[in-house]
Formats: C-alpha cells, structure tokens, sequence
C-alpha cells in the first residue's frame, strides 16, 4: 500500500531505479529532479528494454557518417551533400488524441532532421489502424490523416509515401509512425554534443506551457480503460511556427556560430539539455526564470519535463548571442538565453535564486538502467502456424475472390489518404505516392534518393523473425523497383508491454530478423525508435518493426515505375513462387483466416534479384518493375494495368492450385513490362544473375486477363478493378 | 532578363518553386522579396507564392494582407505591374481586394492535392496567349481553400469582362462556376488555385504550367520592344 503511495511509482519508476537514483545522486532526489528522473528513465527516453537488443544491428557502412546515437542518422550520398533520415513514433498520443498525436508526431521528427543542419525534404508515414467501419476506428483515422495532413502541408514538406493497414489488434492502439529526411551540405551538418565552457545555452521558439507534461512516461505505460484521463500528456501542435523555426534555424546554421543543437521533443528541456551535455562531456546551468512560459505560477517540475512543441535549444558561441536573436527575430521567433556551459558534467537548475535541482548530466541522460529480460514463444504459435490449404475450398468465382482482395483496405488505392497530403510542394517529387518506392531529386544534381516504409505485421505476429526479414527486404525491393541503391534503413519497432514474455521473445527475434537481412544486403540501420506498450485489455498490437528505407540512384534520368507502359509489351516474372500462402491477404479476405507460416525470404536470392532489376534499369532494358507483395501475382499484375491504363493477358504454368498461384506472397520476385525486341537480352541478364525468368504474356486490351495452365481464371474490366482498387478504402469506411 | 519579385512572407512554402520555375525554366531573373520590402520598383512581374502565410490563422490570406510588401502591391496593380498570386497569393489578393470574391474551405472540407483538367475560358494577354480557348490543361492543384465563390452580381461581372480564365473540367472543390482562375479588370492582376510553377519540369511529368508562364514572358518582351 505504502509503496503504491511512493512518488517514484506515480511517476512511473521501480523501486530499483529509485535506489540507483539515491546511488548516483549520494542523496534522495528532490521532488523536481525525480520529476526529471522520471522522463529521462522511462522507456520513450532510455530504451531501457531495448537497448541491448538494438546492439545487434549492424549500424556501419561505407555511406554512414552518423549512425544512432545522435538526433538523426546521416548518410554520404557524394558531391558533399549527406541525408540525414529518421523514424519516430507518436502512438500512444494519436490513441488519446489523434489530430494533434499525429501532427505533433509529424512536428517532431521533422526538428530532429533540422537539428542536425538539414533541409527537411520528405516525409512518409506508416500508420496502423483497427478494421475501419466502427465510429471510433473511423474517427481515429480521419484525424489521424487531417493532423499529418494540416501539419505537414502547413510547413511545406511533401508527404511522398508511406503505408497503411487494418488489423483488429490495432482497434485501440493506432500506430502513427512518421519519417522525415532531408539533405544538408556536409560542411553544414549540426550537431547535438554541447561544447565551450561559458559558451550560452539559448531557447527558441514557443513559450513552453502545461501542455505534455510527462508525455515520455505516458508513452511508456500500456494504455488503460482510461486512457483519455492521460489528455494532459498529449502536446498541441503549431505548424506555422515550426515553419518559421526551420528556417530561422538554417539561417542560423549559416552564420557559423551555432555550437550545438538539439530539438525539444519527449522529456522537453530536461531531455535536450541533459543529453547535450552528456554526449558533450559539459554540464550546463540554466536559470528557469529566463523560459518564456505561456501558463502562470509554473513549478521548476513542470517547466522542466513540459512537451510544448515547437522548441529548440542552441549553443552559441559566446558574444554572438545576439546575432543569432536578431535572426530569430526577424522570422517573428523568440529567443531567451537560459544559462551557460560549466566543465564539470553536473546540471544545476535554478528558479527565483535558489538551486532547484542539481544532477550529474551522464546519470540522468544515460544512466538508467538496462534490461535484458528472458522471451518465451507465444503458446498457440504453432497452432496459428498451422494452415491445411487442400481443407479450404475453393472459391466458385475467381473473379469476385481476386476483386475482393483487390478492394480489401490493405491492399487498395490509398489515394484517399495521400491526396489530403502535399506531395508535389518543393518540385522534387519524380515519383508519386502510390507506386513501389518514392523518387525525389535533388535540384542541379546528378543523384536522387528514393523511400520506402514497409512492415507486413501479421507475417511478424506469425513468425517474427522471418517477418522482419520479409520487412527488410520487400523495403529494399521497393526501392531498386525504381533503380535505386538500398543506402540505410532508419527502424521504428512497435511492440506491446516487454515485461511480457511473449512480447520480448517477439522483439528479440524481431531484431534478429532485421539483422540478418540488413548484414545479407549489407545496408545499416542508421536511427531509429522503439515504441513499447503499445497494448490495450484485449493484448499487445501484433509485432510491428517498420522499416523506413533510403536508397540512391545514381542518375535520376534513370528510374523506373511500376506502371505497364506499352500495348505489346511483354510482361516477365522474375523469382519462383514457394506457394506461401500464410498471413496472405487472400487468406484473410477469402477464409477470414490469420495462420500460416509467413512467407521466408531467401537472402543471397533477394540480394541477385534487387541487383538483376537495377542492372536492367540502369542498362535501360525495361520499362516498368513492379514487386510482388500483399496480394500476390494477380494483384501486382493489376496494380501494373491500372498504373499504365493498360491490359494485358497472363498464363500462369503451375502445379499448384490455382489461388494459390494467383494469391500467394512469396518474397524475392517481381513483375517487369518489357519491349520485345529486348526479351532475349532481359533474359539473358536474368540467367546472368542465377535468377528464374518466365515469359507471362503481353500488355494488351483493356481487361485483366489471367489464364493458368490454359485455362482463363480471371477476366475482369480494367475499368472494374480501377473501381474496386480506387473506391476500396472508402467502401470500408462505409461499410459496404 | 525580366525580374521577377517573388514575395516571401512568414509561412510561404512555394517560394522557392517559383524562384527555380522563373529561373531555370523560364530563364529570368528571380529574387526573393522579404514582406517587410516598400520598394517594389524595380521588378516587372510580382508573385505571392503558395504557402500558409502566417498559418492561415483567421482565414487564409486575411493577416499577410497587412505585410508591406502585399500592401504595396496595390500602388504597382495600379501602375499597371503584372502580379501573379497562386494558392495562397491568389488567397491574398481577394482579401487584399485586387481580386472580387473569395475563397473558401473545399466542399468536402479536406485538403486536396493532385492533378485537375483546366478548360481555357479566355485567352488574352499577359498570361493564357500560349493556349487557346476550349484547350485542356493539366495542373497540381493543392490546397484546402480554393472553393471560389462570388456573389450573381460579382460573378456577371466576372463574365461580362472575360476575366475568367480557366475553369476546372469538373467539380473538384465546390468553386462557383468551376472558377480556378481570374484576372482584374484591367487584366494585369492573375489569381489562381492551381500551380503553375510545379509543372515547369517533364522530369515531373508535366510542364503546362509553361503556358502561362510562356504567355507572361511573351508580353514582357513585346512591351519592351
């Protein structure tokens, strides 16, 4: 009873790292460095969970010039420029209150890319609801989409890709998941190692106000019957500042006087300041009556943990203070400076003249403790795994099996969702959302850079390992479909409570399977952000590791869509079919069934056909290459028709059933459109590659046409399945 | 070389589109113009560019209307001086009244953002010369007030004086008449959703937007012969 009582348990800390605290410390904490404690410590701000599992991925490459550790990841990308990339969660606020969850998610992943001295030129969102249809599921995705769509547009960032999928688990634990890149000139990059005794600490931007408080520990914490109680946690969002802030900032940056940099985000100045100093090997003092606050009669707790947004905190060079407040001032910004840099590693907090609160900046930032906790499968896996396909009967009318897959909310047109967001704002995007991978060029240069989210969860929840390896890969795929170069993969790993056995065996062999298919394709994880407690009553949300992907072309006059392009054409799988039909969509749709064994990816296979497909592109041998996932064979045949507005006739030669043929997901395979007289060639780079190459068919009329083995299967309008592609999310919505 | 002044206010975000549409594509002189700027002299042309200028807060285009440099666009309108305001700008320009009408929240009341058909209402110099009437067009459109209403009596006026210029193909965003694009009366002021400048590129796949700054250019160096 007593121990419910206990400050440090309201504030979400064990009695063992309360005791660790009374160890560094000397002392016990006052109320206000608890308040402190609470943040930094909490699994949203010191992956206590999961940090020694995150070890295990691979974070070098040739290309990477800031792995995780810093506010974002920064990879080479030549001629002097680098990309700076990252992925972050804004889950458990988007439960609460979904509009400014997302937006404020949106404003802070897109301060982390400009903390680190970068444009921010992308964003992409991977987002996860419950099955639409139900008034609150309808209205958390509605508001969800406005919050990305008003916050994003607002700052003039094209939101160029993404993904989005249903699944009951995600009823009341949505997943918004946002990542931004931008470039920056090397020469420019910032960083957030707090360096220069004496040198001023500066706060930028909005007044900080009540609003956020204890946000991070709220993040780390399942969400309750009560959940809503927690509407204080959530921060409010103001985009037309964070527009200004952005360019204030480079403007800044510009002057040379910018020492070190970071956003405020969870855990607000408590977090910012504590870990600049840490990684800077400094301590700071900082007087809490110089933070312009928004709300009255604020306590030293209060200021310090509040997540208002729109925030940053500077060091500059001492005596240039105020070159880089008239900059502030000029773009309508306030700038307050707070305190100043001390060489002995402590943060001393003052208010009204007293000492509120004085910290060794190492203990708070990166002292709390580490846990490696023992994972069990999950009980009835090998039940779930068990999918007996010759029991299931098969359907009477392909037509209406394959128009049902095509229309299902994972698999149709999200147009509904990307025309609310601008994505031709800064006239870089070459390729649009809604095909394989995202294109943006960079303007008077050679090279462009491509993206991806990817993450089929259910395979996860199925078989977590071989499902991260089916995330790592279909997003590589997705980007050399384009022509483009895997270059770093930034990771958002959504899990539920990893106290829970189940739970942590999932995001072990989650890591595992990130690993082993990041090290086969040789591509870094550079950042990234571990989202637990992401569970209601009803259970943990299925495993999902997001894989946010980056890859280089080249020569961006040398890319590739999906679309079919000509009538004539010839249409080439690429890969062998292994009949995986668990976790497939047309599993779901047809038998309302989630089992099976999850398609397994073979890692030295992928890597020859990603290599294959790009050689083509570069050798400029093909004219669209599309890659085969959630649907299967007939619907990437589809999704290249209504692309191109073209139809086309398939054979389809197999042993298996014909749904099986038509539906399943095996990895590693891709379709490609190809003039005739280039065939011989294409096939002749294919066997180059040790790569299983059939002639389908030819791109021809206006109808999907799908015979197999002789016999036509499938005959649908193209006009009919651009109905059912098209209208698919919102017939959900409505429930038809 | 024509200068064109491309005015940044707080919260623009199509500045810098403009300035590479003008300087790459149409291959002009294009410069910033902060919107504390009062000396506006020396440019031939005048562009607000898209963007949320002080966040839309109050209404779009309702506070950066009071920006000095938006405010001495009605002195250069009055000297004649081509302005071009684009979403947002073409937002400005009918609160700043150099346009008639307004524009409000889209029909279903969420942001759009894609490609629309535009049917050429009426080609005229400074800016539709390059097309001819009937032609169909192709421009991004993106935005979430560009639901152009006027009153009859506006709006009679608007057709009397041939100041309508392109229309969309179909209803995209409840705008009376399918209105996307107007001029003042005497015909130098151009208000328009759509935006021209991020179709200057066949890398993007569309470069319709040339027509109209084709048109401008055109008259520019007429003028000046």
């Amino acid at each position: 009873m007593e121990n419910q009582q206990s400050p440090w348990k309201i504030l979400g800390l064990t009695d063992s790292e309360y005791q660790e605290i009374i160890k560094g410390l000397g002392r016990e904490p006052n109320i206000t460095e608890l308040g402190m404690f609470s943040v930094m410590w909490s699994e949203h701000c010191a992956y206590k969970n999961s940090k020694p599992l995150l070890k295990l991925l691979p974070s070098k490459g040739p290309n990477v010039m800031q792995g995780p550790g810093e506010n974002a990841g920064v990879l080479d990308i030549g001629d002097g420029l680098a990309l700076v990339m990252k992925i972050e969660s804004h889950n458990h606020p988007s439960a609460v209150e979904p509009y400014q969850g997302a937006a404020t998610g949106v404003g802070g992943i897109v301060r982390d890319i400009f903390a680190m001295g970068a444009r921010p030129v992308v964003l992409l969102d991977s987002l996860r609801f419950g099955p639409l249809n139900t008034d609150r599921t309808n209205y958390l995705f509605e508001q969800i989409v406005a919050g990305i769509s008003d916050y994003g547009n607002c700052i003039g960032v094209p939101t160029v890709g993404g993904e989005t999928y249903f699944a009951n688990c995600y009823q009341r634990s949505p997943l918004v998941n946002a990542l931004c890149a931008g470039i920056a000139d090397i020469s420019k990059l910032q960083t957030g190692k707090a360096s220069g005794i004496g040198n001023p600490v500066l706060i930028v931007g909005a007044t900080t106000g009540r609003d956020g408080i204890g946000g991070a520990s709220f993040a780390s914490q399942e969400l309750g019957e009560n959940a809503e109680e927690k509407l204080p946690s959530v921060q409010v969002g103001d985009p037309f500042l964070e527009k200004l802030l952005i360019e204030a900032c480079l403007e800044a940056y510009e002057t040379g006087y910018v020492v070190a940099v970071q956003d405020m985000g969870a855990a607000g100045i408590t977090s910012s300041a504590s870990e600049m100093a840490s990684h800077g090997n400094v301590g700071m003092e900082l007087d809490l009556d110089k933070v312009p606050l928004r709300a009255e009669a604020m306590t030293p707790f209060e200021i310090l943990i509040s997540e208002s947004q729109e925030r940053m905190l500077l060091v500059v060079e001492k005596g240039k203070e105020d070159i880089v407040k008239q900059i502030m001032k000029k773009w309508g910004l306030r700038a307050e400076v707070m305190g100043h840099i001390t060489d002995d590693q402590m943060m001393r907090i003052y208010q009204h003249g007293h000492m509120v609160a004085e910290v060794p900046a190492h203990l708070l930032a990166d002292g709390a403790p580490q846990y490696v906790r023992e994972g069990v499968p999950p009980k009835n896996l090998e039940q779930l795994r068990v999918l007996e396909i010759p029991s299931l009967a098969l359907p009477e009318d392909f037509n209406a099996a394959f128009l049902s897959v095509l229309s299902a909310p994972n698999v149709a047109s999200k147009s509904w969702i990307y025309q609310q967001f601008d994505h031709t704002v800064r006239t870089d995007t070459v390729i649009k959302p809604g095909m394989d991978a995202a294109l943006v060029r960079i303007k008077g240069k050679k090279q462009a850079v491509a993206f991806t989210t990817d993450c089929n969860s259910i395979y996860c929840f199925l078989d977590p390992y071989e499902g991260a390896k089916d995330a790592v890969v279909e997003a590589a795929r997705n980007l050399s479909m384009v022509g483009a170069v895997p270059i770093g993969i930034t990771d958002c790993l959504n899990f539920g409570n990893p106290e829970d056995p189940v739970v942590y065996w999932q995001m072990k062999r989650c890591v595992e399977g990130i690993r082993d298919a990041c090290e086969a394709l040789n591509i870094p994880v550079i950042s990234g952000n571990v989202s637990l407690y992401n569970e209601t009553e009803n259970g943990p949300i299925y495993p999902t590791p997001v894989i946010g992907c980056a890859g280089l072309l080249e020569d961006v006059s040398l890319f590739c869509t999906n679309s079919f392009k000509d009538e004539g054409d010839i249409i080439v799988l690429l890969g062998e079919d292994k009949g995986e039909m668990g976790g497939s969509e047309y599993i779901q749709q047809q038998y309302g069934l989630v089992k099976g064994v999850p398609p397994k990816a073979d890692l030295a296979m992928e890597g020859e056909l990603q290599d294959c497909v790009r050689t083509l592109i570069k050798s400029n041998l093909i004219k669209s290459a599309h890659d085969v996932s959630d649907g299967g064979l007939a619907v990437c045949l589809a999704e290249c028709a209504m692309g191109g507005q073209k139809g086309f006739v398939a054979d389809i030669e197999t042993e298996e059933r014909s749904d099986v043929a038509l539906f399943s997901e095996s990895q590693s395979r891709c379709i490609l459109s190809v003039e005739a007289e280039a065939l011989h060639d294409v096939l002749g780079m294919a066997s180059t590659f040790n790569i299983p190459a059939h002639v389908l068919g030819s791109v021809e009329g206006k109808s999907v046409v799908i015979n197999i083995n002789g016999r036509e299967i499938i005959n649908v309008p193209l006009e009919e399945c651009m109905r059912h592609y098209d209208q698919g999310l919102l017939w959900s919505m409505n429930g038809i | 070389m024509k200068k064109f002044g491309i005015i940044v206010l707080p919260g623009s975000n199509c500045d810098s589109d403009c300035f590479y549409a003008v300087r790459d594509y149409l291959e002009q002189d294009a410069e910033y113009v902060w919107h504390e700027e009062n000396n506006l002299d020396r440019y031939d042309v005048l562009m607000i560019p898209g963007g949320f200028s002080y966040g839309d807060y109050l209404r779009p285009g309702a506070l950066a209307r009071f920006s000095p440099a938006v405010q001495n666009l009605v002195k250069e309108a009055e000297k004649g001086k081509l302005i071009i305001g684009i979403c947002n700008g073409f937002q400005i320009l009918t609160e700043l009244g150099l346009l008639p009408g307004a524009l409000m929240r889209n029909k279903n009341l969420k942001f759009i953002c894609k490609h629309v058909t535009l049917k050429v209402e009426k080609v005229c110099a400074p800016f539709t010369s390059r097309l001819r009437v009937g032609q169909r067009i192709s421009l991004p459109i993106a935005h979430k007030d560009g639901n152009y209403y006027a009153s009859d009596a506006v709006l009679e006026e608007l057709n009397r004086n041939e100041q309508i210029l392109l229309r969309y193909d179909e209803d995209v965003n409840g705008s009376v008449q399918g209105i996307a694009a107007i001029i003042s009366k005497e015909g130098n002021v151009l208000g328009m959703m759509p935006h021209p400048e991020r179709a200057c590129d066949s890398m993007l796949g569309n470069t319709d937007g040339m027509y109209i700054f084709g048109s401008v250019l055109d008259y520019l160096t007429k003028r000046g012969q």
